[in-house]
Formats: structure tokens, C-alpha cells, sequence
């Protein structure tokens, strides 16, 4: 005989306001097998809690019923509490009355009725629920950063701190990411390489880390605490152990004109190539695309100078293969390109660069060794421009909806840079909003204004026209002043737009990770879970996520790095025992199944089975691999001769939800 | 005639005032007793200034119609002083004329036991070099 209990929340005025929750509790009072059924202003607090406890002891309940709210919300206390009182806690049921009854309606007698609807179905799957066992699954005690810019150097530093192995995947032949090309950084205007380098020096150094540069992932399976993760390490012609950086290669090879990416095309490097002095590893790549030895076969020329026989025309892509307890992405950002924004002449003019190319530009490691210099003729500019907002917080087809977030900052330092280096400049920045929150931000940006004399300027450039004299003519509208504006500007700097790197959504689909709208990758909880990817064991560190500064992109490796140090800290992780099984009696190995299981849940093994009289039959029956399998169901719809059945949300249990409702 | 650029350097010589330090946030216009009087409004006076537009400033009434209250001075929250700055083209104005329009002898006879005393201190800011 069963004995359910049945407790209405009020959730304080959230649910009784609209609810008649002492109404609710009598009702559902008087359905079959329910012996107990009360309300109280707040179940979830630990009074509450008790009352179900107490309830469950003393009336020795087999099953409870919470009309509450969402289940993602409080679930997992009372199924606590219940396994504290010594009922299994898959016995518990929650009937969600806030989100889905009270805080939709406003009628009172209605929202009444469809609270005990709702609840009502709770009680019928209860009557049905069986008693789960979770299981206890190892964890694998090592974890991958993908990506190994500020934010997966940081979190690899922070996870390797905590004792635990961790490989970086890099898919440039560099770590150390966009804050390598970074001049100076806001607000401090400290120098980007002198506090990253020792960083990516530490990442080389450290024992508990491992490099996998100009490498990429290539498959990702397995479940949280045991990833199986195969590794494309993309051949680069030069032996990493052998190569000892000393870049001679780099000087003979006769190409030469092969643009360099790390200056964004401004200038060009050779194709065998070091991205940069401080690359770690440093170690050099030839890039197949332009190497004469392996388009045409002929040259050999690093070959014969390498020192140490490092080169290897012949190398091939290898793949390692690893298991991992937790993985971490972080794969960055990129500017958008901006050849859609052509009123700005961007195409039209080497003078109108985007910002990452002016950080170059302005960088002492950069083309102009650090001296601005116009791009077109080599002059030093007169009159700088710069324009805010290029891309971002549009609606059209080009534009991204978001704001960029650091935009508003790096123009602040670029401006402050240029007239601190050169006084005699004039510079205009034309802005819709100056958004600067943040520690020492807004001050930072007022020192542009007060202290240095740049223009800021209310309101957008319309378009920018080129001149036969070399100059370009900024057209823009003063909206505080009233006026249209003509400046004759030397070069203009679009503040282009934030987007994620283009490798995230194929990454997203290998992790089973979710992303929103614009391809950023979404965190478990906006507020409250926000460096945790839906997904169980990804983790989200850096502007994977969302635009983000270098502060708070180190902020969420560090929390990112914490919550990876917590999971691999558990020896065994208990798993969800709401999953798939097989009825192998109605099992007619169709595959259906197997189809449809986004996880690779499901094999088929042959198996004997006796018939009546003594026959023995062999047939190809399903088996769902309890450890893969993540309990979504559709194997459950697929199944034409319905073998498949999922714990927990067993068929009949909803269809007895179903005739609850339809009483 | 001045250059706009000297006369506005002679003006926030008088003031102390640096108009960088604004924001536009408008907040003295919105706090300004006489917004409907003035012509020109204490952002603008600074925002003018700023921009050397100091023409327009000099011819304009709203010089006299400031009532040198200072509430825009205390409520600014940049501490640019808008009042200072009307207050030093109006100066910059009254001290191109030829002796002070009202000296404190003017007064007495213009007394009235209600007269509030800011209106005092005001004419004498206003009329007096």
C-alpha cells in the first residue's frame, strides 16, 4: 500500500498570492494513497524541510509530493532531506507551481484549479517512481585547457598549482594568445608582454603542464570525470625536441613575403617562421602554404642550415589520445572583419586601421618598431581619429547586438597613448556612450579627457572619404554641439567588434557545450554558475564566454581553474541514475536507438534467449552504457517497439501524469 | 577685437574654471532657479566656453539673468563651478565698460526691510567691476 505525502509551498506571497494553497493541500488530501497533505510559508528553509522529514518517519511515507517551484531550483534539497529521513530520494516528486501555475495567472480560482492539476500528475508519477540507485564513477585526475591565450594560461597555472596534470591545446604555434599583440593595457597602462611572458615562462616550466601548441582537437567523448579527448597535433616540419629556437632558419628562408599574421598582414615574415620573440615553445614552423620544399620541392634551404636536423619536410599530422577528468575552453575572441563597414573606407585607405592594428602599430615589437607611423606613406600622423562602436550594439546583418565592453577602454588608452608619445597631436574620438565600469576605469578615462585633451565627441561618423592629398575626410555629426562635423584626419581607428573565435562552434558541438545566438559559449547560470558550461565538466574561462578585459578574463580562469580543482579533488563522482535501459524481451535491434543517442550510449550485443519449448534463439538486442548515457530520452521516442525506457521518467509515469491531468 | 582663443583663456584665467573637467550630465541646468530666463544655460556657458564659442556669451542677457546663487556650484558633481565661469565672462564683459555701474553708495538708497540679502550680494556681483 503506498503512503504519500503531499506539501504545499507558499514560496511567501509567490505562490499563496495566487494560489489557494490550504485549498490545494485538501484536495490533493483526498487522492488515493495520500495520507498526508499540509502547507507552509516556506518548504525549502530547514523548517520545512523537517516537516517533511518528520512526515516521512512518522507516517512511514513511500512517496512525496512538493508543489514548490522548478525542480532546477529545489530538487535537490528535498531529495536531500528525504535520503536523510531513509526514503530513497527518487521517491520524491516536485510539482512546480511557481514558475509553470502562480506566476503566470492572475485568477486566483484558475491558477487554484491548475495547481492541483499539477499536482495531481505529481502524485500519479510517484505512485509509479521506483527506488534509483545513483552510481559511483572514477574521475580521471587531469584536466585540458583548449585555448592557451591569458585565460587558459591562467587556469593551467591555477589547476597545475593545485597539484593536478593539465595539458594547454593551442592551435597557433605560440601559446600566449591576442594579449601577446597588445601594446600597453588599461588601466594601468602597464606593458602587455612584460606581464604575460613570465606567465607563458611559467607554463613552459612547469611540471604539471603540458603544451600541445599548433595543435587542435580533433574528438571529444566521454562524460564528466572521464573524457576521452583525441588530440590533432598539426605538423609543423620541425621537430619540437630537436629545435632549439635559435631562428637561423628563419633568416635564410629565401620567402619572404608572406604576410605576418602576428602584425595582422602590416608586414611580412619568412614561411618557415617564430611568431614572435618570446614565443613558447619557441620553436619554429615552416607554413606549408608558402614553403618552396613542399609545394614545389625544391629549396631545403633551413634544412641545411638547421644546426641540430630539426627540420622535417616529412613530417604528418599525429593525433594523442588522453583521458581527462574536466576540460576547460578557452578559445578567445577575434575582431570581426571589417570589409562590411566600407563608409569608414577601410578597404579603400591603409590609413583607416582597426584597433589591433594600431596596437601594433603603437607596439615596439610591432612593424614600426613602436614609432606611429601612417601605414600609406610612412608620415607620422597630424590628426588622429577614432571611432567607437564599429559593429557592435547593431541590429542590421553586419552588426552584433552586444557592446564590445573593452572598446571604450583600449580607445581611452590609444588616445591617452598618442598624445602622451606625440603632444602636438590632435585627437578626436567619436563615441555613442563612454561605458567605463570597472576598478580605475572611469577615472582612466577622464584623464584622456582632463588631463591629455582628447576630443571626445557625441555622436557617430557617418562615412569617411578618402582625399587626393592623402588625407581622409571624416565626416560626423556633433550631437551635443549641433553640428556636422568635416575633420581632415591623417588615420582612422575603427573600434571593431567582438566575435568568438570561429573554431568555438565546431569545438561546441564535439563538447556538447550550448552557445547562444552570437556563437558565445553559455554558462550554467548566468549569476550563479557562471564559469560552468551546462554541460557537465566543461568549464568556461575568458571571452569563450562573452567580451571580457584581460581582469576579469583572469578573474573567470582563476573561478574556472577552482571549480575544475573541485571536481578532480572527488575520487568518484556520483552519476544521474535516471537513464536508459532495454527491455531486451521487446528489443528488435533496429538501431533506432543507436541513431538518435547524441552520446554513443548504445551497442548491440547478440544474445541467447529461450523460447517455449526448449528453443533457444540468438538475437541482436540493445545495451545502453550506463556511464555515457546522460538520461535525454530520445532513444525512449525513437524505440518503434517500445524496449527503451528511460529511469526515473519511465513511459508510464508519463502517460499516468497524463491521465492525472486529463481527470 | 580679442581672438576666441584669447578671450577664452582670459575667461578661465579669471574663473579657476576647467570646462575638461565636465561631463555633461546637466546636472547645473537642472538645478538652475532661472533655467527659463537664461538664454544660455550653465551647461552651455561651459560647454560653450570649452568649445571657445565666447561671441554669443558676451551679447547674451543671460549674463544678468544669473542670479549667482551657486546652487549649480555646490550640485555639480565634477566640481567644474559652472557659476564661476558665467560670473568671469561676466566680468570679462563689465570690465571692458568704463567704471562700475552700481558701487555700494547705489545701494543705500534702495533698501527695503524685505529684501533678501542675496539679492544684494547678486547686484554687486553683477554691476561692480
Amino acid at each position: 500500500m503506498q503512503r504519500i505525502g503531499v506539501f504545499v509551498c507558499h514560496c511567501g506571497t509567490n505562490i499563496a498570492a495566487t494560489v489557494d494553497v490550504k485549498q490545494v493541500a485538501e484536495t490533493l488530501g483526498k487522492e488515493p494513497g495520500v495520507v498526508v497533505a499540509t502547507n507552509y510559508p516556506y518548504m525549502c528553509s530547514l523548517a520545512g524541510q523537517d516537516l517533511v522529514k518528520d512526515a516521512i518517519k512518522e507516517k512511514q511515507l513511500t512517496g512525496v509530493v512538493i508543489c514548490s517551484c522548478s525542480p532546477r531550483m529545489h530538487e535537490g534539497t528535498f531529495r536531500k532531506a528525504a535520503q536523510q529521513a531513509g526514503l530513497n530520494s527518487f521517491m520524491l516528486e516536485i510539482a512546480n507551481i511557481r514558475e509553470q501555475c502562480s506566476w503566470i495567472h492572475k485568477d486566483v480560482a484558475e491558477a487554484t484549479a491548475k495547481a492541483i492539476s499539477i499536482g495531481r500528475a505529481a502524485i500519479a508519477k510517484v505512485r509509479n517512481d521506483q527506488p534509483l540507485t545513483p552510481s559511483q564513477n572514477p574521475v580521471v585526475k587531469r584536466a585540458l585547457v583548449i585555448g592557451g591565450g591569458i585565460a587558459g594560461i591562467q587556469a593551467a597555472l591555477d589547476i597545475a598549482d593545485a597539484g593536478y596534470d593539465v595539458d594547454i591545446v593551442e592551435k597557433q604555434p605560440t601559446v600566449g594568445g591576442k594579449m601577446t599583440q597588445l601594446d600597453k593595457t588599461f588601466p594601468t597602462l602597464d606593458c602587455a608582454s612584460c606581464i604575460l611572458t613570465p606567465k607563458m615562462v611559467d607554463v613552459a616550466q612547469n611540471e604539471k603542464i603540458h603544451i600541445y601548441s599548433y595543435s587542435e582537437v580533433e574528438k571529444v567523448e566521454g562524460y564528466i570525470g572521464n573524457f576521452h579527448v583525441q588530440i590533432r597535433r598539426k605538423a609543423r616540419y620541425v621537430d619540437e625536441d630537436k629545435c632549439t629556437g635559435c631562428g637561423l632558419c628563419t633568416q635564410k628562408c629565401p620567402m619572404k613575403k608572406v604576410p605576418n599574421e602576428f602584425n595582422l598582414g602590416l608586414d611580412s615574415r619568412h614561411a618557415i617562421y617564430i611568431p614572435f620573440a618570446q614565443a613558447v615553445p619557441k620553436v619554429a614552423t615552416i607554413d606549408p602554404r608558402y614553403c618552396r620544399m613542399l609545394r614545389e620541392g625544391k629549396c631545403g634551404l633551413c634544412a641545411k642550415v638547421c644546426g641540430v636536423g630539426a627540420i622535417d619536410y616529412k613530417q604528418k599530422d599525429s593525433f594523442v589520445e588522453q583521458d581527462y577528468g574536466a576540460i576547460v575552453v578557452a578559445t578567445g575572441f577575434n575582431p570581426i572583419q571589417l570589409d562590411k563597414f566600407d563608409e569608414y573606407a577601410y578597404s579603400q585607405s591603409k590609413d583607416v586601421v582597426s584597433s589591433l592594428e594600431f596596437e601594433r602599430l603603437m607596439n615596439a615589437a610591432g612593424p614600426n618598431n613602436g614609432v606611429l607611423l601612417r601605414p600609406s606613406d610612412g608620415k607620422p600622423p597630424k590628426t588622429l581619429v577614432f571611432v567607437q562602436c564599429v559593429g557592435s550594439r547593431g541590429t542590421s546583418c553586419r552588426d552584433k547586438e552586444y557592446c564590445s565592453k573593452i572598446c571604450c577602454m583600449y580607445t581611452a588608452k590609444h588616445a591617452m597613448l598618442v598624445k602622451e608619445h606625440y603632444p602636438d597631436t590632435e585627437v578626436y574620438v567619436f563615441y555613442i556612450d563612454v561605458r567605463t565600469p570597472g576598478k580605475n576605469f572611469d577615472e582612466f578615462y577622464r584623464r584622456a579627457v582632463e588631463q591629455f585633451g582628447v576630443h571626445y565627441i557625441k555622436g557617430m561618423v557617418g562615412k569617411v572619404v578618402p582625399q587626393a592629398d592623402g588625407s581622409l575626410d571624416v565626416q560626423a555629426s556633433d550631437l551635443l554641439a549641433r553640428e556636422q562635423l568635416h575633420i581632415k584626419a591623417d588615420m582612422v581607428v575603427l573600434a571593431a567588434a567582438m566575435e568568438p573565435d570561429k573554431s568555438a562552434r565546431h569545438l561546441a558541438t564535439m563538447l556538447t557545450a550550448s552557445m547562444d545566438t552570437n556563437d558565445w559559449f553559455t554558462e550554467a547560470h548566468p549569476k550563479l554558475r557562471p564559469v560552468e558550461s551546462p554541460t557537465a565538466g566543461i568549464f568556461l574561462a575568458g571571452a569563450c564566454q562573452g567580451p571580457k578585459d584581460i581582469p576579469d578574463t583572469v578573474t573567470q580562469a582563476g573561478a574556472a581553474a577552482s571549480k575544475v580543482i573541485g571536481l578532480l579533488s572527488k575520487d568518484h563522482l556520483t552519476g544521474n541514475p535516471c537513464i536508459a535501459e532495454c527491455n531486451e524481451l521487446r528489443c528488435n535491434g533496429c538501431s533506432s536507438c543507436a541513431n538518435v543517442c547524441p552520446y554513443g550510449a548504445i551497442t548491440y550485443v547478440d544474445k541467447e534467449f529461450k523460447m517455449p519449448g526448449r528453443v533457444v534463439v540468438t538475437r541482436r538486442v540493445a545495451q545502453v552504457n550506463a556511464a555515457l548515457c546522460q538520461g535525454c530520452g530520445g532513444c525512449t521516442v525513437a524505440c518503434p517497439s517500445g524496449a527503451m525506457d528511460l529511469k526515473g521518467f519511465a513511459t508510464s509515469q508519463i502517460l499516468s501524469e497524463v491521465d492525472a491531468i486529463c481527470q | 577685437m580679442e581672438s576666441a582663443e584669447s578671450m577664452k583663456q582670459e575667461i578661465l584665467r579669471i574663473s579657476g574654471v576647467d570646462p575638461l573637467k565636465c561631463m555633461r550630465c546637466g546636472k547645473c541646468a537642472a538645478t538652475c532657479p532661472c533655467y527659463d530666463e537664461m538664454e544660455y544655460h550653465p551647461n552651455e556657458f561651459v560647454f560653450m566656453v570649452e568649445r571657445g564659442e565666447i561671441g554669443p556669451l558676451l551679447s547674451s542677457k543671460s549674463l544678468y539673468r544669473c542670479l549667482s546663487c551657486m546652487a549649480c556650484i555646490e550640485r555639480c558633481p565634477r566640481q567644474v563651478e559652472p557659476a564661476k565661469l558665467i560670473e568671469a565672462v561676466r566680468l570679462y564683459v563689465e570690465r571692458a565698460k568704463e567704471g562700475s555701474h552700481m558701487t555700494p553708495q547705489d545701494m543705500v538708497g534702495r533698501l527695503e526691510d524685505q529684501m533678501p540679502q542675496q539679492i544684494l550680494v547678486s547686484a554687486m556681483r553683477k554691476f561692480n567691476k
